[in-house]
């Protein structure tokens, strides 16, 4: 087939164009964030306490964690969609949640005694975060990579990499709703690990799932 | 951008018009990037009709608040590398030198398109008559439809699929 032939048959085919991917990775991670949350509704459930512990700041300032996490990697993951050099701006935004969280791990190791330390490190839930965070991300990454799909990343494994960052800031809210360990000092360990797990899965399925 | 905006918008004039312009660029870009890595020229058409095959299937992910160069020549550097990769190239080639587009026309009749060939003829029979037809033949959706007693919508999602198709076989083609 010429060239002038192939263009003959795009031409025609210039009305099939799909939705702006940006809006496509909304409705993905949307989709994703409502199987997630029902999920965790059916079988995980909120904190008994959770009217009384909505009014304390160490219980809301996981959410300020776990939002600014999913706000920095939405922004970054739909830039890596698209073709072109990394964004530098955006990778530069996903500082903000370390940011946010060595600042709240600063003000533990301040207000509470060193004796009090270790008891908030280790804490009650350990291993439910470290399962139940990618267990509640699995839909989220599974819709996100699908619609990453669509897209046409130049860089497979950061853009894998943002959806898994994406989705376990999802995973990581709804948990962050259930768990009763509220110190920055038990997020600055569990947290850490069970996003990072989910991280390094969008990676390695992004590097192959997301060539083309 | 004008012509792509235009073109995502529906019109199939201004989408021609883009198509021909960028291919004859391409063509420019991938022949220098070609011969600046040592590769056989002869295929240099494959890559260009991967290439627009490649910027009419993602043309959803360009950014309309965005110039449309930096895009483009984001997806062809992609197809380049991958193309010179694939036939065991290093690259050492400035790429984005190769690709500040000439518009200098270059004949495109003498070059090979073995690739795009073999692949239609790949495709299922429904798909390889609707893709030739309106290709090769170069007969409107409308004709092709009445011709196969099917309807125009069919038609159009039986071409989109040949086409998506297509861009997969390139990919698999080579690995």
């Amino acid at each position: 087939m010429k060239t002038d032939e192939l263009i003959a048959a795009m031409t025609a085919d210039a009305k099939a164009v799909s939705w702006p991917i940006g809006r496509s990775l909304w409705l993905a991670a949307g989709v994703g964030a409502v199987m997630a949350a029902i999920a965790f509704m059916m079988e995980i459930g909120p904190r008994p306490d959770l009217s009384y512990v909505l009014e304390t700041p160490r219980f809301l300032f996981k959410y300020v964690l776990t939002v600014s996490l999913f706000v920095t990697a939405m922004g970054l993951m739909i830039h890596l969609a698209r073709p072109g050099g990394l964004p530098r701006a955006w990778l530069l935004a996903l500082a903000i949640p370390p940011i946010l969280l060595i600042g709240g791990v600063i003000v533990e190791f301040i207000v509470v005694p060193p004796a009090g330390w270790y008891y908030r490190i280790v804490g009650m839930n350990s291993s439910a975060c470290l399962t139940l965070i990618p267990l509640l991300s699995a839909a989220p990454l599974v819709a996100l990579l699908f619609a990453m799909r669509q897209g046409a990343t130049t860089h497979p494994v950061f853009a894998g990499a943002s959806a898994g960052l994406v989705s376990a800031g999802i995973g990581a809210t709804l948990y962050a709703t259930h768990c009763s360990d509220d110190s920055a000092l038990f997020i600055g360990v569990w947290y850490v690990i069970a996003v990072a797990i989910v991280t390094a899965v969008g990676a390695a399925i992004g590097s192959w799932l997301l060539r083309w | 951008m004008a012509l792509m905006r235009a073109a995502i918008a529906g019109d199939e004039i201004a989408y021609r018009q883009l198509l021909e312009s960028l291919a004859r660029s391409l063509r420019v870009a991938t022949r220098r990037g070609f011969a600046q890595s040592g590769a056989a020229l002869n295929d240099v058409e494959d890559v260009v009709q991967e290439t627009l095959l490649a910027i009419h299937l993602k043309r959803h992910t360009w950014n309309s608040d965005q110039p449309l160069g930096p895009w483009v020549r984001a997806i062809a550097r992609h197809k380049l590398i991958d193309a010179l990769r694939r036939r065991g190239r290093r690259i050492e080639v400035p790429i984005d030198a190769v690709l500040d587009f000439l518009a200098a026309d270059e004949p495109s009749d003498d070059l090979d398109w073995k690739d795009a060939e073999r692949l239609v003829n790949d495709l299922s029979g429904r798909q390889q008559t609707i893709v030739r037809a309106i290709s090769v033949e170069g007969k409107s959706i409308r004709d092709v439809a009445e011709e196969l007693g099917m309807n125009e919508g069919a038609v159009r999602v039986a071409l989109h699929r040949g086409l998506k198709t297509l861009a997969g076989k390139y990919q698999r083609g080579h690995e």
